[in-house]
């Protein structure tokens, strides 16, 4: 059952023009929280903008002796919303609901977890690497951007025993082009016998071309699809996606309460808005 | 002070004024684990067609100052799976139900009306004849007198269920579609749906919904929701439930001393799913600053001439 917390920012930490890492005094959020839900934030007290947003909840904080005290969420400034947040310093207060959405299904050794982000898809999967790693299943992030100043909260993630294998479009880290470039790579590389799980979150394009990578190599991949969500509880019917169901039958499916989260081949990849 | 928040709609009382709007609070059962619906005066379900039905392609939604305007397509499992799937759940939750439908034709109105009658736990019908985003149906009826008086008229024959149309602003005179409704036979009104709009991207000069147009609901609405709140209670005498834009206590209130016997709340349920608790203590507290123990008598206690005559003292 999500709740709605009146949380104050903690910090507000700006990693570029664009990107901050928000914390928030959430506990009980963080309590219920699992790898790939999310949170509506109320960005600002007045009606304009009037909706709460969506936010992948990235990183769950602890204190020093362990216990849950909030959750950060990635934010990158993109319109009037998150611009909001990019400015929102700390001690201001944000309505903050959630747990939301389905989550994602966290893979048990001995099979492999690969997760695959683009920029600010990093977002979900920070909590995923925590749960996965503490669950000894070797993970790895494929972790793509246009720029190696582009790259950032990787530290977040080589922290936790993540191995990270990094690209840049401009060659400036890692591999050189789209991070499809070194997951195609490592796909041919990989023995069948490995039990593989792939999680992908970034650009709509990107996770489209991660989805047709993985189902090439028959190996299971879920997305993490946020659209423009108006409620973030089913109330609303915005934030649909063409998905199939059971029978293969393509339907306008919520992707707040049937989602974020989505295996691959159920998303019709032409319906979804770039 | 025991106070009383009951308002009656007819033959159909309801626990407090407060009613999830259709449209807004899906069918109800997603609310279920957040919200107490038997808190609620009542849950107006998602507009329901004979069929089931995709809706229109996303983007559905687009903010405005103080408003969003949506073009979802009344998107629906249709009446049968509703029945099946969902009904249950919301009399087993004691919600008091109120079933939107709309058809393209007033011999589908009338089938989905019989249907609902044989149904258990339905509380009453709400005849959307004023959706701004579908092309067939529905704002058809809504936007014609005669279209209005047939569609009404055709259902009361069917069912007992209190008839509740729900109308649109978009016409010049709303109060006559509140007549024509009343003559054929509604019990109540519901008003305003939302307001045709529309948003443009500039820098693409393509319009921000898939559809062009859309709703308009939010805040910004709410004074014009009012005001025709407070003509067509002029007009006729039957109860109505207004909406557009209630987000506060004051709001409720506002829509009541124009007019209304109940209210329904959509766009602030998106922004806060747990309004209904703050709305009930605003209304209690202004209950007891006033000195009122039933809610129902304020409805349509509107002072027209104090504020003509400070003018004039002044």
């Amino acid at each position: 059952m999500p709740v709605d917390v009146d949380a104050a920012v903690i910090s507000n930490t700006r990693l570029s023009d664009d990107y901050s890492v928000l914390a928030l005094a959430a506990p009980a959020i963080a309590e219920a929280a699992q790898p790939g839900q999310f949170v509506m934030l109320k960005v600002s007290r007045g009606m304009d903008p009037l909706l709460r947003r969506p936010f992948s909840i990235f990183q769950r904080l602890r204190d020093e002796r362990g216990f849950l005290t909030g959750l950060t969420v990635l934010n990158k400034r993109i319109g009037k919303g998150t611009a909001l947040l990019y400015d929102a310093e700390a001690g201001a207060r944000l309505q903050c609901l959630g747990p939301l959405g389905r989550p994602f299904e966290a893979v048990d050794p001995p099979a492999e977890a690969w997760m695959i982000a683009g920029g600010v898809g990093l977002a979900p999967f920070a909590t995923l690497a925590e749960t996965l790693i503490a669950r000894g299943t070797a993970t790895t992030l494929f972790y793509g951007a246009r720029r190696a100043q582009d790259l950032h909260c990787a530290e977040v993630f080589e922290r936790l025993g993540v191995h990270v294998v990094y690209s840049t479009e401009d060659g400036g880290r890692g591999a050189r082009g789209r991070v499809t470039v070194p997951l195609e790579q490592a796909l041919a590389r990989t023995d069948r016998s490995i039990d593989l799980r792939l999680y992908v979150c970034g650009p709509t394009p990107m996770m489209r071309a991660v989805a047709m990578v993985a189902a090439a190599h028959g190996r299971r991949c879920e997305v993490s699809l946020e659209q423009v969500m108006g409620c973030g509880l089913g109330g609303c019917y915005s934030c649909v996606v063409l998905a199939r169901d059971g029978s293969g039958a393509p339907h306008h499916t919520r992707s707040c309460i049937d989602g974020p989260v989505f295996d691959a081949t159920r998303v019709v990849w032409e319906a979804l808005a770039h | 002070m025991s106070v009383d928040l009951s308002v009656s709609l007819g033959t159909l009382t309801l626990s407090n004024p407060l009613i999830a709007a259709s449209g807004c609070f899906g069918y109800g059962v997603e609310y279920a684990d957040a919200v107490d619906l038997s808190t609620l005066g009542g849950v107006a379900v998602k507009g329901l067609f004979l069929a089931e039905r995709e809706g229109h392609p996303p983007p559905r939604i687009v903010e405005t100052p103080a408003g969003m305007l949506n073009a979802i397509g009344l998107q629906g499992i249709g009446v049968h799976r509703f029945i099946r799937e969902k009904l249950p759940e919301l009399r087993d939750r004691r919600a008091v139900v109120f079933v939107n439908i709309c058809g393209t034709t007033i011999d589908e109105y009338v089938e989905l009306a019989r249907i609902l009658s044989d149904a258990e736990g339905v509380a009453a019908i709400e005849l959307n004849i004023s959706c701004p985003n579908i092309k067939e149906g529905g704002i058809t009826f809504g936007c014609s007198l005669p279209g209005t008086h047939n569609v009404v008229a055709a259902v009361r024959k069917v069912t007992r269920l209190p008839i509740i149309p729900k109308l649109t602003p978009n016409v010049t005179d709303v109060a006559s579609f509140a007549r024509a409704a009343e003559d054929a036979g509604a019990d109540a009104l519901s008003l305003v749906n939302t307001f045709l709009a529309m948003a443009i991207d500039v820098d693409t000069r393509r319009p921000k919904l898939t559809n062009i147009v859309g709703g308009l609901s939010g805040p910004a609405i709410r004074p014009i929701a009012v005001r025709m709140v407070y003509e067509c209670r002029q007009a006729v005498k039957i109860p109505i439930i207004g909406m557009g834009g209630i987000s506060d206590p004051e709001d409720v209130l506002e829509f009541m001393i124009a007019g209304a016997t109940a209210v329904q709340v959509g766009t602030a349920n998106f922004v806060d799913p747990f309004i209904w608790y703050r709305l009930l203590d605003g209304l209690r507290a202004y209950m007891a600053r006033h000195q009122l123990s039933r809610l129902a008598d304020l409805t349509g206690t509107l002072d027209a001439t104090s504020r003509q005559q400070a003018w004039i003292s002044s």
